[in-house]
C-alpha cells in the first residue's frame, strides 16, 4: 500500500540559552488515503510540532533537525518558503484548535472563503464564491448563501469550527492535518465535529492527522494511533489494539487516568509515570492545626440554600425599553447543598453553571431570588459584616490555572495575602509558617514559594490556587471546572488532591463540570443544568444509571466510547 | 448604534458645557480687561462707560447667560487688542492651521504606518533596527528643536526651502490656501514635517507593537495554513486587525496636533491660529483665548465622535444588534 506521508525519524530542535531542546526525536509515522491516525500524548510531548513540520510551519526558533517528509512520492522538508506555501491548503489542509481564533474576527466568512479558493485552485471570484456556498453545505452549515456574508463572531463555536473545516477544505487538499479540533467544543458539538471529519474522510478518501490529548477522540474517530511521550513515539498500531491490549507503560497509565463514567471508584488511578506529581503531605493531627481552628461554633445542616435566583444580562441596549434584549443566564434556580457533601453542577456551556457559581460566591448580584450560606441571608444589605465573615468561609478554584494567579507575586506572597488580609494569624512568623504547612499540605515543596507562577506547570498551579483557597480556611469549596485546562494524568492527581482535602477537613464542595465521569468520581449528588435552569437533582449513581430527564438522557449519551478501551 | 451615538453626543455636549464655563471664568479672572483696553491716562469715567459697554457690572449669572448664547451663536465679542469680531479673525487664521494640520496628519499616518508594518513584519532586518532607532529622536527631541534644526539644515545651509511665513496663498471660494502653489507646498514642507515627526513616530511603534501581536495570533497561522501570500496576509488580514487601537491613537493625536501647532507656528511665524492664541496671551485678550479654548475642546469632541464611529466601520463585532 502506498503511503499518502511518510515521515522517516523526523527530528525537531529548539535552540535555548541552555542548549538544544528536541521537541521531537526519531519520530516515524505513515498516514494513507481514507484512513484516520490519531498522535495522542499529552501537553509538551511535541505532537503538534510534528503537525506543524510537516507543513513547515513550526514556531521559531524551532527547525527540522534530522529526518524525512515524504507526502505523495516526493521530499517536501526542504522545499522554499513559497514552494512550500503552494502545498498548504491545496495540497495540505489544516485544522486548529480553537475556532474561536483561528478565523479573521474582521472579515466575513465569504471572503476567507474565497480568498483562499482564489489562490489555491485560481479560479476567478464568481465562481469562488459558488464553491464557498457548496462547501459550507458539504461541511453542514445551514442556509449557506445567506451565511456568507457573516462574520465569525455570528457563528456558534460548533458551526465556526465548520466554517474552518470548510477552509481547510477549499484547496480540495489530500491530507488534513487536525490539531486538537475538538477541544475547544462542547461535548455535544465534539461528536458532530468527529462525525463530519470522518464522513467527509470517507468521502472525499483524505488522509487525516487528528494530534489530540484525549484519548476519547481517538476511540471515536481513529483508525490508527500513535502515542507520543517526551517528543518520542513509544507506540503505534491498530486503535482497537492499542487501546485495549497497550503495550508501553505510558500508554497503559495514559488510559487507565481516564475517569471512568460506569462505576464510582474511591480515587482517580494516579499516573506515576508524570514528571512532577508530587506526593501530598498528610498534616498530623488535623483538627488540631490552624486550618481547623476557624470552623463555626453553630453547626447547620444545610450549607447552601438557593432559592429562586435569577439573573439576566443585557446582550443589547437601546435607547428604549422594548428593544432591549436581555439573556436569562440563571433562571429560578432552587438548590440546596448539605452541610460537608460534595455537590456537582453539570452542563454544556453556556447552561449558566458558572454564572450560578459566581452568584454564590458572591461575585454577581442575583436579580431575584434568596442566597442563605448557613443559614445567614448573604443578600440582606443590613448585615454587611456578618455577610462578609460568612463570605470568608466560602472560595473558588477557578478553570485557567494562567490567568487566575497573579504572575508578579511569589507563590509565598499569594498564599500568604488572604491570611494578612483577615489578619488570622497572630504574627508574621506563624504565617509563614502556616504558608509552608499548606503548600506541602497541597503536595508542593516548600522551597517552590521563593518563586513566580510562570515557573511552573499547569497543574501545578492549580495546587497553588488550591492552597490560596485554603488559606482563607474556608468551609465551601468552589471548583469551577479545577482540571478541564489539565491533561488527565495530571487531572487524576488534582482531583484526588480534592477528594482527600475533602475529607481531612471535612469542606463541603461545590463542583462544576462538563465532564460527567469527572462528576461521578467527584460528587454525592448532581444537578443537571441547561439554559439557566435546572433540569434535574439527583444522587450521582441515580442520575447515572436511571436519568430521569430527557437532557439528562442525552447528554450521557455522549459521553465517549469507554467499551473500546475498557473490556 | 443610533443609542451609542445618542450616548455620546449628551457626552460630546456635557464636555463642552464644562469647558465654555471654564473659558467663561477667564473674564473673570484673568486681569482687568478694561486696563488693557484703555490707556494709563484714561479718566475715571471713560472706564466706566467701558465696563457699562462690555456689561461686566451685570450679575455674574447675567454676564454667563449672555456669553453662553452668544457663543451658541458664534458670536465671541471683540477682541481688546484689534477691536474685530473673534470668530472672523479665527475664521481668517483657521485655513492655515487646518492645512498645516492636514498636511502632518497625512504624513505622520501614511509613513507611521508604513514604516510600522514593514518594521513589524521584518523584525530582525537591520533597516528595522535602524528605524526604530532613529524614531526614538522623534520621540525625545522637543518639537522647537527639531523645527530649528530642520530651519538650519534646508533653510540656512542647502537654501532649499523658505525658513517661515506662509507663501503662494490664493483664495479659493472663500478658503485662503496654500497648498495649489509651488511656493505654498514649498513653504509648508518644513513645518509639516515638524509637526509630524513625534506623531510619526508614536504611530510606527504603535503600528509595530500591534503587528508584533497579531502576527502572532492563531487566525494569521491558519491564513498561512491555508497557502495564502504573504501580502493577502499582511495587509488584508493582519493590517486591518490593528487598526482598532491605532484609530484611537490617531484620533487623540490629531487633536495633539492642533494642540502642538502652537509651537510649530511660532518657530516658523505660520499664520495660523496657534500664533493667534501666543499673540493673544501675550496682551491677555480674553475674548481669543477662550474663543481658542472653546474651539479646540470642539475639535477634540468632534474628533472623538469620529473615532468611535470609525470603530464600527471597522470592528463588526462592536456592530451589535445591527444586521
Amino acid at each position: 500500500m502506498s503511503n499518502l506521508l511518510e515521515i522517516n525519524n523526523l527530528s525537531v530542535d529548539f535552540p535555548s540559552r541552555r542548549g538544544q531542546v528536541a521537541a521531537v526525536n526519531k519520530v516515524s509515522i505513515e498516514v494513507a488515503k481514507g484512513e484516520v491516525l490519531g498522535l495522542v500524548g499529552e501537553s509538551g510531548a511535541g505532537k503538534s510540532t510534528v503537525g506543524n513540520s510537516i507543513i513547515n510551519l513550526l514556531e521559531p526558533p524551532g527547525y527540522i533537525s534530522g529526518g524525512e517528509i515524504i507526502f505523495d512520492g516526493a521530499r517536501i522538508d526542504q522545499l522554499s518558503n513559497e514552494e512550500m506555501r503552494k502545498i498548504r491548503g491545496a495540497k495540505i489542509g489544516t485544522i486548529f484548535q480553537d475556532p474561536q481564533t483561528s478565523l479573521n474576527p474582521l472579515m466575513t466568512i465569504g471572503k476567507q472563503l474565497s480568498e483562499t479558493l482564489i489562490e489555491t485552485l485560481k479560479i476567478s471570484g464568481s465562481s469562488a464564491r459558488e464553491k464557498a456556498i457548496e462547501l459550507l453545505d458539504s461541511v453542514g452549515i445551514p442556509e449557506p448563501e445567506a451565511r456568507l456574508d457573516a462574520y465569525p463572531h455570528q457563528f456558534s463555536g460548533g458551526m465556526r469550527q465548520r466554517v474552518v473545516i470548510a477552509l481547510a477544505l477549499a484547496g480540495d487538499p489530500d491530507l488534513i492535518i487536525a490539531d486538537e479540533p475538538t477541544t475547544a467544543l462542547d461535548v455535544s458539538i465534539q461528536k458532530q465535529i468527529l462525525d463530519l471529519i470522518k464522513s467527509l474522510c470517507k468521502q472525499r478518501n483524505l488522509g487525516v492527522i487528528i494530534v489530540t490529548h484525549d484519548i476519547g477522540v481517538i476511540a471515536e474517530i481513529a483508525d490508527r494511533v500513535a502515542v507520543m511521550y517526551n517528543g518520542q513515539l513509544v507506540e503505534q498500531g491498530k486503535v482497537t489494539q492499542v487501546l485495549q491490549k497497550p503495550k508501553h507503560e505510558y500508554t497503559k497509565s495514559l488510559i487507565s487516568a481516564v475517569p471512568s463514567g460506569d462505576q464510582k471508584l474511591h480515587r482517580f488511578t494516579v499516573v506515576d509515570y508524570i514528571d512532577g506529581s508530587g506526593e501530598k503531605v498528610t498534616l498530623e493531627n488535623v483538627s488540631d492545626h490552624w486550618l481547623s481552628k476557624n470552623k463555626s461554633s453553630e453547626t447547620h445542616n444545610t450549607a447552601v440554600s438557593v432559592k429562586n435566583l435569577s439573573i439576566e444580562f443585557s446582550i443589547r441596549q437601546a435607547l428604549f425599553r422594548k428593544n432591549r434584549i436581555s439573556l436569562k443566564a440563571v433562571d429560578d434556580v432552587s438548590i440546596e447543598i448539605q452541610t460537608g457533601e460534595s455537590f456537582g453542577l453539570v452542563g454544556e456551556s453556556g447552561s449558566g453553571k458558572s454564572t450560578l457559581a459566581r452568584l454564590i460566591a458572591g461575585l454577581y448580584t442575583p436579580k431575584s431570588g434568596d442566597i442563605n450560606i448557613f443559614g445567614h441571608n448573604v443578600l440582606q444589605k443590613t448585615q454587611k459584616t456578618k455577610t462578609s465573615l460568612i463570605r470568608r468561609k466560602m472560595q473558588m478554584i477557578f478553570q485557567d490555572p494562567y490567568s487566575s494567579l497573579n504572575s508578579r507575586m511569589t507563590v509565598e506572597d499569594i498564599i500568604s495575602e488572604p491570611i494578612r488580609f483577615h489578619r488570622s494569624t497572630e504574627n508574621s512568623s506563624e504565617t509563614s509558617e502556616v504558608v509552608r504547612d499548606l503548600i506541602s499540605f497541597v503536595g508542593m515543596p516548600t522551597t517552590s514559594l521563593k518563586k513566580y507562577p510562570h515557573e511552573f506547570s499547569g497543574g501545578q498551579r492549580q495546587r497553588i490556587s488550591i492552597a490560596r483557597a485554603l488559606a482563607s480556611r474556608p468551609e465551601i469549596l468552589i471548583c469551577d471546572e479545577p482540571t478541564s485546562a489539565l491533561d488527565v494524568s495530571v487531572q487524576a492527581n488534582i482531583l484526588n488532591l480534592l477528594k482527600d482535602l475533602q475529607e481531612e477537613l471535612s469542606l463541603t464542595m461545590l463542583f462544576i463540570s462538563h465532564d460527567l465521569p469527572v462528576i461521578r468520581q467527584m460528587c454525592d449528588r448532581v444537578a443537571v443544568m441547561q439554559n439557566g435552569k435546572i433540569c434535574e437533582i439527583s444522587q450521582t449513581d441515580e442520575l447515572f444509571d436511571n436519568p430521569e430527564h430527557e437532557y439528562s438522557k442525552h447528554l450521557l449519551g455522549l459521553m465517549p466510547r469507554m467499551d473500546l478501551f475498557r473490556l | 448604534m443610533f443609542y451609542f451615538i445618542l450616548n455620546r453626543l449628551a457626552q460630546a455636549l456635557l464636555v463642552m458645557a464644562v469647558v465654555s464655563a471654564i473659558s467663561f471664568s477667564l473674564f473673570n479672572f484673568v486681569g482687568d480687561p478694561v486696563n488693557n483696553m484703555v490707556g494709563q491716562d484714561a479718566t475715571r469715567e471713560q472706564r466706566i462707560e467701558i465696563r457699562q459697554q462690555l456689561g461686566l457690572d451685570d450679575p455674574i449669572l447675567v454676564q454667563y447667560q449672555r456669553f453662553m448664547l452668544n457663543v451658541a451663536q458664534g458670536d465671541f465679542g471683540l477682541s481688546y487688542r484689534i477691536k474685530q469680531p473673534v470668530s472672523q479673525l479665527i475664521l481668517e487664521r483657521l485655513p492655515a492651521t487646518l492645512e498645516l494640520v492636514f498636511a502632518s496628519a497625512i504624513i505622520a499616518v501614511f509613513i507611521g504606518i508604513v514604516l510600522g508594518v514593514f518594521t513589524g513584519i521584518r523584525r530582525y532586518s537591520w533597516v528595522s533596527k535602524i528605524i526604530m532607532s532613529v524614531s526614538l529622536i522623534g520621540v525625545s527631541l522637543p518639537t522647537f528643536i527639531i523645527g530649528i534644526g530642520l530651519i538650519y539644515l534646508f533653510a540656512v545651509y542647502l537654501r532649499w526651502l523658505p525658513s517661515s511665513g506662509r507663501a503662494g496663498v490664493i483664495e479659493v471660494g472663500g478658503w485662503k490656501t496654500s497648498l495649489l502653489t509651488v511656493d505654498g507646498w514649498r513653504s509648508i514642507i518644513l513645518p509639516a514635517i515638524t509637526l509630524s515627526l513625534f506623531q510619526l513616530t508614536m504611530i510606527l511603534r504603535l503600528v509595530r507593537a500591534e503587528m508584533l501581536e497579531v502576527m502572532r495570533s492563531d487566525y494569521i497561522k491558519f491564513a498561512r495554513a491555508r497557502g495564502l501570500a504573504n501580502r493577502a496576509i499582511h495587509f488584508g488580514h493582519a493590517l486591518r486587525n490593528t487598526l482598532v487601537p491605532v484609530i484611537t491613537i490617531i484620533g487623540l493625536n490629531i487633536g495633539g496636533l492642533i494642540a502642538y501647532s502652537v509651537i510649530t507656528e511660532t518657530v516658523f511665524q505660520w499664520p495660523g491660529t496657534g500664533l493667534m492664541f501666543i499673540q493673544a496671551v501675550d496682551f491677555v485678550d480674553v475674548p481669543i483665548m477662550a474663543a481658542y479654548l472653546i474651539f479646540v475642546a470642539l475639535l477634540f469632541v468632534v474628533i472623538n465622535l469620529i473615532v468611535d464611529i470609525l470603530y464600527f466601520v471597522v470592528d463588526p463585532r462592536i456592530r451589535r444588534g445591527g444586521s
